[in-house]
């Protein structure tokens, strides 16, 4: 395996995954559809009822809007993550799957081109998802677009390994549904997307502890932070090992000789 | 083993549970020849795919592909593969070529020669001019014959197709029959055809067939006739897997 080799099979992966997003447009606009809902609809509605006081990174009193929006950026990243496990599912029911399993690559070094591919078509959702929030008024200060790159590909990765995980154990397409149900919705209310993480200490203590350790809260609080230019080296490091854990699970979850495809005797 | 051997399968076996799928399988295929693995369904002809692809990990037995042992050197010894799967692999919402230019990517081709090939495999089969159609487009003889080409591409030393021709009608099953057969006789690759229909078989083919997972008779079409004493090879392959029913 040379390096050349790796680029070349990198670009083909990203590129495929780019052509597979831009010939997909409804997935583009629900992807922009489902957070804008939340920012133009319930964010507008809870704003008179949710009352916030300043918090890091925060140095006044902001609008409900204001605090909502990297939640939704997360949101965007984690159905995006689910999303390319969904296309995983997709790919390994038509078989499609199964030329990238059969290249002569390590299959570590596929998933990983695949999950970056995955976080690479987030990228251009979450800034289109800004620039309209912006015309809105949720304006963050402008340096903090540049400083949210960086963060957005470390949370992008960390959710796609968790979507890649998950599809490493799901046989049927069909099965899907039960991720929204048990994964998707619990990870997203769960979490600091909503509401602060001492607002929900205030209702319940157990909720607060499973919002601190839900490793979604932890992507969210980063994206914030840099989104207004401050970094978050708890939230960092906290979404880094949760990334390298569920991406390690994947691995062995694909790996021809450990994995749960071989003990089910299953389709790749 | 022999250095020149382009596929070497010695006492491989396979499970899954308690269900034996392959009992120790043992054959070789050499360059410009073509085999024909032959195997009523549930034969364990896709199983044994499975494993010289690695999508399973062989776990007892050894396969080599070129040379390279396949769980040791996995990485040499895929180079050297293109395969043809059963079901389609192409990705439909793609245009033909973004679908080569895909594979090549993950053969580590560099994209001048990639393109280079994607014409050469293409015009060789009629279809350099449907390059820019979306696969969706294409009929099932079509998108088989672009999934040939896929497989070429990295000039394999081997070319695998599991069940290739099902579900076409019979002059596309004719082409693609007579086109690998003249890829094995032509270029020197070596193939192994895995099928269940007899009349995709030449006089000048190796007959593997395989029955229950184990293989019940290696050689030609005449040497399976001669054995069981039948007057053709359909006959013969009935003898040889009538327990199947």
């Amino acid at each position: 395996m040379s390096l050349i080799h790796c680029l070349r099979a990198l670009r083909g992966i990203v590129a495929r995954e780019l052509l597979r997003f831009i010939h997909q447009r409804e997935r583009f606009v629900s992807a922009l559809v489902r957070p804008l809902v939340w920012l133009f609809v319930f964010a507008a509605g809870m704003r008179s009822t949710l009352g916030l006081s300043p918090i890091p990174p925060y140095e006044t009193y902001i609008l409900y809007e204001d605090y909502i929006t990297p939640g939704l950026i997360g949101m965007i990243q984690l159905f995006n993550g689910m999303q390319s496990s969904l296309s995983m599912v997709y790919d390994r029911e038509m078989g499609n799957m199964r030329t990238l399993l059969v290249s002569p690559l390590p299959r570590w070094f596929l998933l990983v081109a695949k999950l970056l591919a995955g976080t690479v078509v987030s990228v251009p959702q979450v800034y289109a998802f800004l620039g309209i929030a912006w015309f809105y008024g949720v304006q963050a200060p402008p340096p903090g677009y540049l400083a949210l790159l960086p963060a957005l590909l470390l949370t992008g990765l960390m959710l796609g390994a968790l979507g890649l995980l998950l599809s490493s154990f799901i046989e049927q397409l069909e099965n899907f549904a039960g991720v929204m149900n048990f994964v998707i919705f619990p990870m997203f209310f769960m979490s600091t997307a909503l509401y602060p993480l001492w607002k929900i200490q205030e209702s319940s203590p157990l909720l607060h502890t499973l919002a601190h350790y839900n490793p979604f809260s932890q992507a969210v609080e980063l994206i914030r932070f840099a989104l207004y230019g401050q970094f978050n080296a708890y939230a960092c490091a906290y979404t880094t090992a949760a990334l390298v854990l569920f991406l390690g699970a994947a691995v062995i979850g694909y790996n021809p000789s450990k994995g749960m495809m071989q003990k089910k005797g299953g389709k790749q | 083993m022999n250095n020149s051997t382009a596929l070497f399968i010695d006492n491989v076996s396979l499970a899954y549970g308690e269900k034996l799928a392959l009992d120790q399988v043992s054959f070789s295929v050499f360059p410009g020849e073509c085999a024909i693995l032959l195997g009523p369904n549930g034969a364990g002809k896709t199983s044994l795919f499975s494993l010289i692809t690695r999508l399973y990990d062989t776990r007892e037995g050894t396969i080599e592909i070129a040379g390279f042992n396949l769980k040791r050197q996995s990485s040499q010894a895929l180079g050297k593969l293109g395969v043809v799967f059963q079901q389609s692999t192409l990705d439909p919402d793609l245009s033909v070529e973004s679908n080569l230019l895909y594979h090549a990517d993950l053969h580590g081709l560099p994209r001048k020669l990639a393109r280079a090939r994607i014409q050469e495999e293409l015009e060789r089969q009629d279809m350099f001019e449907r390059r820019r159609e979306k696969v969706r487009q294409l009929n099932g003889g079509h998108r088989r014959r672009v999934e040939i080409a896929r497989a070429l591409l990295p000039s394999p030393r081997l070319l695998l197709l599991d069940e290739p021709t099902v579900g076409l009608d019979m002059p596309s099953r004719r082409t693609i029959v007579d086109y690998v057969h003249s890829l094995s006789a032509e270029q020197n690759i070596a193939v192994l055809w895995a099928t269940h229909l007899v009349d995709e078989i030449f006089d000048t083919d190796r007959l593997i067939i395989l029955h229950k997972g184990s293989i019940r008779l290696q050689g030609s079409a005449r040497q399976a006739q001669e054995r069981t004493g039948t007057p053709n090879i359909s006959a013969a392959f009935q003898h040889l897997t009538r327990d199947a029913k």
